[in-house]
């Protein structure tokens, strides 16, 4: 069948030893929007830029913050409509989970089984690494959990750190401005303040999001609760 | 597992029956269920559990039969899963054997993957997997999970049927060929918030007595009493009939 020669893997090592097109999906998740997650003591917060194309755009129908599960949250920095399925495949996992073992799936297992899928990606015939990084924050055994995940399937633990556009610049923001006994509406704050590092505009309620994930659960927060934050750092 | 059955069923046809094709399908005859045959019981032996105060014991029967014949009376059917995890499997001693190889062979995996002890609360759901996976052709045992939660120290008990339905109850928990004589003993003697001394008395007089009243199950007994620091278990004396 013709079509076979092209149903292997198009991700192949270069001479040099590098996969450029996982290089090439990283190049997409930096020229994404900037996303932010910074740990707290008694919680975690993720924060990303909501631009849109024309202010004829309904602001508040487009979702980049999703629930994963009642203690699980995520973001992306990169194309929105791989992360869709990633959300969807997120929320398959910690279902799964769930009915297996009657007991929600920890973040460190949804963070590998997902990994785990965005690696299949990299190998499998007929398919492209995600053009998305992900920012994964959860609640359980009583602390909170922080993740990145990458198109290549590598995972990261962070205390704090930011994705997208400008990230390097997000981080060394973060690096200054960290300190390990954070109270979450501190880092609330603090991810808003490296948003606005490289915003261009004026940050609204309606152009950027934000997330929080504490005992009680993972939330997004509503526009108005926006507002207020950004209303204190004015 | 299907021709095992049927051919048990035809070793013990009624001479004077007549079975005909029709009659014949079923994997029991009617003689059989009035009789209580069943494969769960065919090699007979019992397991009971029992919550005490931070404590919970469990213990068994030692004799691995066919049938009204006696194989051999060291056949133990409670085994350690953790450093607080008991699981007894009575039923069909083969069945005993592989889904105690196939549970430990999970709790391996899940041990591993997440790099953290089992709790009592995941293995019930563990068995109700593994057994339900096998809805319709079942594994021939109805485990009782006996243990200490890892993190919270609080008892746990629990009694589950072949197919994996789950019963957690506050009291006691009770399996095997002389389930019933076991619900009236541990009805009777049952209290609550027992000392580990009295939980062991009370399962030790719970078990024996009601086994001493089934063809099926005796000879000798194991009873393993779980705290928080130590697990002692021993081994009962008991009349050889």
């Amino acid at each position: 069948m013709a079509t076979e020669r092209y149903s292997f893997s198009l991700t192949t090592f270069s001479p040099s030893g590098k996969l450029v097109q996982i290089e090439y999906a990283l190049a997409a998740v930096a020229a994404g929007a900037p996303a932010v997650g910074i740990k707290a003591k008694d919680g975690v917060v993720l924060a990303t830029e909501k631009k849109h194309k024309s202010i004829l755009v309904e602001e508040h129908s487009i979702i980049k913050v999703e629930v994963v599960t009642d203690h699980i949250g995520m973001v992306y920095s990169g194309m929105g409509p791989d992360y869709r399925l990633l959300v969807r495949q997120a929320r398959r996992v910690a279902q799964q989970y769930y009915r297996t073992y009657l007991e929600p799936i920890p973040t460190t297992q949804l963070v590998q089984r997902l990994a785990a899928i965005m690696q299949e990606y990299t190998q499998s015939g007929g398919v492209r690494p995600f053009g998305v990084s992900l920012l994964i924050c959860g609640w359980d055994t009583d602390r909170p959990y922080l993740f990145q995940c990458d198109p290549s399937g590598a995972y990261f633990p962070w205390k704090a750190t930011a994705m997208g556009k400008n990230f390097i610049n997000g981080k060394t923001f973060l690096e200054k401005r960290y300190n390990e006994d954070l109270e979450l509406d501190d880092a609330v704050h603090t991810a808003i303040l490296t948003l606005k590092e490289s915003f261009e505009g004026q940050m609204s309620s309606d152009n950027i999001e934000i997330g929080i994930c504490n005992a009680k659960g993972f939330r997004r927060l509503t526009p108005a609760e926006v507002q207020d934050y950004l209303a204190n750092i004015a | 597992m299907q021709s095992r059955m049927v051919e048990l069923e035809t070793r013990n046809q009624d001479p004077q029956g007549d079975h005909g094709p029709q009659e014949r399908n079923y994997i029991l005859s009617l003689h059989d269920v009035l009789m209580k045959k069943s494969i769960l019981n065919y090699n007979g032996g019992c397991v009971v559990a029992m919550k005490g105060k931070n404590c919970v014991a469990i213990a068994c029967d030692l004799r691995f039969g066919v049938q009204a014949q006696t194989i051999s009376t060291d056949f133990k059917r409670v085994f350690e899963l953790g450093p607080h995890l008991y699981i007894g499997l009575p039923g069909l001693a083969t069945d005993t054997q592989t889904v105690l190889q196939r549970l430990q062979f999970r709790i391996k995996m899940y041990e591993m993957r997440e790099g953290r002890r089992l709790k009592p609360h995941t293995l019930m759901a563990m068995m109700q997997n593994l057994l339900y996976e096998r809805r319709f052709g079942p594994y021939f045992v109805e485990p009782v999970i006996a243990g200490l939660d890892p993190n919270t120290k609080e008892p746990y008990i629990c009694a589950l049927d072949l197919i994996g339905c789950a019963c957690e109850p506050a009291d006691f928990v009770v399996s095997g060929t002389c389930s019933e004589s076991l619900y009236g003993m541990c009805e009777t003697t049952w209290q609550e918030d027992m000392e580990p001394e009295d939980l062991f008395e009370c399962i030790s007089q719970s078990l024996v007595n009601a086994f001493d009243r089934d063809a099926l199950s005796g000879w000798g007994a194991v009873v393993h009493i779980i705290e928080q620091d130590k697990v002692t278990t021993r081994t009962l004396k008991c009349r050889q009939d």
